[in-house]
């Protein structure tokens, strides 16, 4: 009976105790990390730098990306071009462009556009491609669309996709964005 | 002669006379539970070789006693036999109280026809110790689903989450050893925490009716009990171990109990399970392995007057989830579906990557509990728990290794009952239970909060009757009211805020803005009532009826209130909804019951319509800079579900035996007029049994497992632009797997190895064909086939 009394007074104790454990303190909030709100493409040639924009600044929120391109494309030209990814929920804006640098072997970009042909102007170490920075090639005028997708941990050696093909490059979509171009 | 005859006995008195021995012991016997004075009660005195019975008041009288310690064993049909020391000192008074064994009797009558333990009218039933020792190496919802009428919702192969006639997560309560589990059961892809290995018998209730566990269980309630202490002294347990093929793994679970005749008791429990990659017929399943650990820690004091219960558990499962699973966007999802291969197939390994889950569950209870003479039972319990999810999603950088979702929720639960079995036959239990629980969501993993910081407290109150009208008739009505509240703080980004209204119905809600992010502080509270009310009636022998009608009413849980983002697993953004409130559903049940020496037939009706059923769909699509993502969003709709569950055991021969489960289940949305999503399809489980007790007790079964597609299904299928194609095409999200049929062989034997000991080998193949198939509530039906065939060795030993 000593036994269980003493058990009754522990079971009491217990609750007693969560009873006084209230705290009003607010939590913290989540800075969403590995965010890429935007994508920078800055094309540059000698007559001149065009940059695209795609701008998404709630993330995953119901608001819809403000994509801007400044300036239409040269027919018959080649331009270089580089990608500037940034996480701007963060003050000042977070910089991914690093992170892939980093881990450049997981990362791929791809480019796919009717009007103007790209191809890889960079290489991870072990010689494949990247695609922060590239080349465009365009050619006849016209109007259409550039898609740049970045895949994460896609099969590099897969067929063709060294080349810039998709079809075979598996891996998840980090970065699917559309810009519309015209090319007079 | 007769001469002789009276000195001899004249003798005798002297000597007794000498000795004084003429002590008279008298008393009654009357029942602990009512009083009445027990008849035809024997008593002995094994030391003289005395014997007398009760008589029609209960009452005893030993004479020509000597002054002294007498040991006095007392007995009676359905008693447990007492032994007493009673001490004789001239004409000495002894009153006893013996205990109507009602509650055991119940118990075993249970065991023989395994009907029902738990209520009186619900749909229910029992699964032994055999039944679920062969799903030691599995789950809970695996040895679930020989139930007709229980299915599972699947994560894979290793996350099974019970489904009962149609309804699932907050809507089923799974009690353990009397702790309602609290281990964020809401989400889709959390399985209950729990070992399989840690029950002695678990008992699946159908519907709301059981209200002493809870109102809210729409569902029903899976209660699983241990080991029963006996008393005796007495060690014993039993190892399980088992080898499979598939996923190359093993389990080890293994129990030691010991009791004392004095009411002492102790048992100790334990179980690993750790296997690797699994396999599909036509390849691997990459990335599913488990990693599985657990014990518990039973111990007590039992007697039938008072005792006390202390228990502790503990359980870590580390899953991993199908990495062909883990989705970029719509397109992915599009690629995913149409790709005839999983997109990942590496070689084996045991490796648990990323995307996975690594939960931690832990429950500590203690109880008390005590009889008073002539009146009932009353018992107080109070439990701890504590559950820590991570789930780490495929991540870059820094952050590779941190967990994309750390949420820590704690319990405290107390409860009393108070159980009045003093009226024969009828029984009334009171009820009052209160709850404080708190969620803490980590807010170091860099995403935002799925589940929001909160605090719930809820209150419950319950009163339970059981009547018997005559032999024939049995009667039982049950009201409970719930209070629940919750007090959540919660971020919002501001532009979904300002989507779903929220700035206009809860503006006041706000307590603290940040510009791209609102702080809110919801506080909702609710009332819900739930009612039962059932009769058993037994026709004869063979036949009984069973009706039941049940109330319920269930609030909202976390994830239909305040999810909020993206899930990766599933390729989709999930949203809950602060308007949404409880749903209430009235089930009629119908069963009715054949029996005979060889023939068992339980067939299982039910109407359950709910009114305000939350439930989630995809709803639209919303682009981010990964592409489009389905969206999918918490609802309320009226429902019903109709069901028919149809169990029948046949004996064809002595060594021959015949089992048949099957169930029908129709799921509509009465608003919509279409059907419901995620119902289980409809199948019939068919199994052939063969004994031979000259060899070995050797058993051996073929199974047919046929599970028909799921042709009532509502089309959410959505149209996406693909940007690396330019094309705009539609993803079936919706369409079911076809019908498939499974076949699986069991065989075990046995052998004593002593007296107390036997070793039983079983050998089973589950999917014995290698047939490839998907099943339509298996949420990774998308991405890959389910198992393939699986050889299982299982060594048993008691001891």
């Amino acid at each position: 009976m000593k036994k269980l009394k003493s058990i009754l007074a522990i079971t009491i104790l217990a609750i007693t105790f969560t009873a006084c454990s209230s705290d009003d303190d607010s939590p913290a909030p989540v800075n969403q990390e590995e965010v890429i709100t935007t994508l920078i493409a800055t094309l540059s040639s000698t007559s001149g730098n065009i940059t695209m924009t795609y701008r998404d600044l709630d993330g995953d929120g119901p608001d819809a990306a403000v994509v801007t391109v400044s300036s239409a494309l040269a027919a018959n030209a080649t331009y270089a071009g580089s990608l500037d990814l940034l996480n701007e929920t963060e003050s000042p804006a977070e910089s991914i462009t690093a992170e892939i640098e980093e881990e450049d072997d997981e990362h791929q970009f791809f480019f796919s556009s009717a009007l103007v042909s790209s191809a890889y102007a960079d290489m991870d170490g072990d010689g494949n491609p990247v695609g922060l920075a590239f080349t465009l090639t365009t050619g006849d005028v016209g109007t259409g669309n550039l898609t740049i997708t970045l895949r994460h941990e896609p099969s590099k050696s897969a067929e063709g996709v060294s080349d810039g093909n998709i079809a075979n490059a598996g891996g998840e979509t980090d970065i699917a964005v559309t810009f519309p171009i015209v090319v007079q | 002669m007769k001469f002789y005859l009276t000195l001899c006995v004249f003798c005798l008195s002297l000597l007794a006379m000498a000795q004084e021995c003429n002590s008279i012991l008298k008393g009654t016997i009357d029942d602990f539970h009512d009083g009445t004075k027990i008849v035809g009660a024997s008593l002995y005195i094994e030391s003289l070789k005395k014997y007398t019975v009760t008589d029609l008041e209960g009452n005893f009288e030993f004479t020509n006693l000597c002054d002294g310690i007498y040991k006095v064993r007392i007995s009676h049909i359905a008693c447990e036999t007492k032994e007493l020391d009673i001490e004789v000192s001239g004409n000495t008074v002894y009153n006893v109280t013996l205990e109507h064994h009602i509650e055991e009797l119940e118990q075993v009558k249970v065991e023989g026809s395994s009907a029902k333990t738990q209520t009186n009218s619900s749909q229910e039933t029992v699964l032994k110790s055999k039944n679920l020792e062969a799903y030691s190496s599995g789950s809970l919802g695996d040895a679930l689903k020989q139930i007709s009428g229980v299915n599972s919702l699947n994560t894979g192969n290793t996350i099974v989450k019970p489904v009962i006639n149609g309804l699932h997560s907050s809507r089923i309560i799974v009690m353990t050893n009397g702790v309602r589990l609290q281990d964020q059961e809401w989400g889709i892809e959390h399985a209950p925490n729990i070992d399989i290995n840690s029950a002695e018998s678990i008992s699946v209730i159908k519907g709301s009716g059981a209200l002493a566990f809870g109102g809210d269980a729409i569902g029903g309630v899976v209660v699983m009990s241990p080991q029963r202490a006996f008393l005796k002294d007495s060690l014993f347990g039993k190892t399980i171990t088992s080898a499979q093929s598939n996923g190359r793994g093993y389990s080890i679970s293994s129990k030691l109990t010991r009791t004392y005749v004095k009411g002492w008791y102790i048992s100790g429990q334990g179980t690993l399970k750790r296997y690797g990659d699994f396999e599909a017929p036509d390849y691997s399943l990459t990335n599913t392995g488990l990693n599985s650990k657990s014990f518990s820690i039973n111990g007590g004091f039992k007697t039938f007057e008072k005792g006390f219960n202390v228990f502790y558990s503990f359980l870590n499962n580390e899953i991993a989830i199908l990495r062909s699973s883990h989705l970029g966007n719509a397109e992915d999802l599009e690629n995913a579906i149409n790709s005839p291969l999983p997109l990942t197939i590496n070689d084996f390994s045991y490796d648990i990557d990323a995307p996975k889950q690594d939960v931690t569950h832990q429950i500590f209870k203690t109880e008390f509990y005590k009889r008073f003479k002539r009146f009932g039972r009353l018992d107080v319990q109070y439990d701890f728990q504590n559950n820590k999810r991570l789930e780490f999603d495929i991540r870059v950088g820094d952050d590779r290794d941190k967990a994309a979702i750390d949420l820590n929720l704690k319990t405290h639960s107390i409860k009393t009952t108070l159980k009045l079995d003093s009226n024969h036959g009828n029984t009334y239990e009171f009820g009052i239970s209160a709850n404080y629980q708190n969620n803490f969501a980590n807010p170091n993993t860099g995403v935002r909060r799925l589940i929001p910081d909160y605090d719930k407290y809820d209150f419950g109150v319950y009163a339970i009757t059981d009547l018997t009208i005559n032999d024939k008739l049995r009667l039982d009505f049950g009201a409970r009211y719930d209070f629940n509240y919750y007090d959540a703080k919660k971020f919002y980004q501001t532009s979904r805020w300002e989507e779903r209204d929220y700035d206009i119905d809860f503006a006041d809600l706000v307590i603290e803005d940040l510009g791209t992010q609102l702080l809110v502080n919801p506080k909702f509270e609710y009332h819900n009532i739930s009612a039962s009310a059932g009769t058993t009636y037994e026709i004869n022998d063979h036949n009984a009826l069973l009706f039941n009608y049940s109330l319920s009413n269930r609030a909202p849980n976390p994830s239909e209130l305040f999810s909020d983002g993206l899930h990766h697993s599933a390729a989709r953004i999930e949203l809950g909804d602060l308007r949404i409130d409880q749903e209430t559903a009235n089930r009629f049940a119908f069963s009715y019951l054949f029996s005979s020496e060889k023939l068992t037939i339980n067939l299982e009706a039910f109407y359950n319509l709910v009114n305000d059923f939350i439930y989630i769909e995809p709803t639209g699509t919303e682009q981010t800079i990964r592409g489009a993502f389905p969206v999918w969003s918490y609802m309320q709709t009226n429902a019903s579900l109709l069901g028919l569950d149809l169990s029948v055991d046949y004996k064809i021969s002595k060594q021959w035996s015949f089992k048949n489960r099957s169930s029908i289940l129709k799921g509509r949305d009465l608003d919509l007029e279409r059907p419901l999503i995620d119902m289980p399809s409809n199948k019939t489980v068919n199994s052939l049994y063969y004994n031979n007790e000259k060899w070995l007790n050797f058993n051996a079964s073929l199974q047919s497992e046929l599970v028909l597609r799921q042709n009532d299904f509502p089309d959410n299928n959505f149209e996406t632009f693909i940007p690396t194609t330019g094309e705009t095409v539609l993803i079936d999200i919706s369409t079911p797997p076809p019908t498939y049929h499974l076949l699986h062989l069991n065989s075990d034997i046995t052998f004593a190895l002593t007296d107390k000991t036997n070793l039983n080998v079983g050998l089973s193949v589950q999917n014995l064909l290698n047939t490839s198939y998907r099943n339509y509530l298996n949420r990774l039906r998308y991405f890959a086939d389910d198992l393939g065939r699986n050889i299982v060795l299982q060594l048993k030993l008691n001891y």
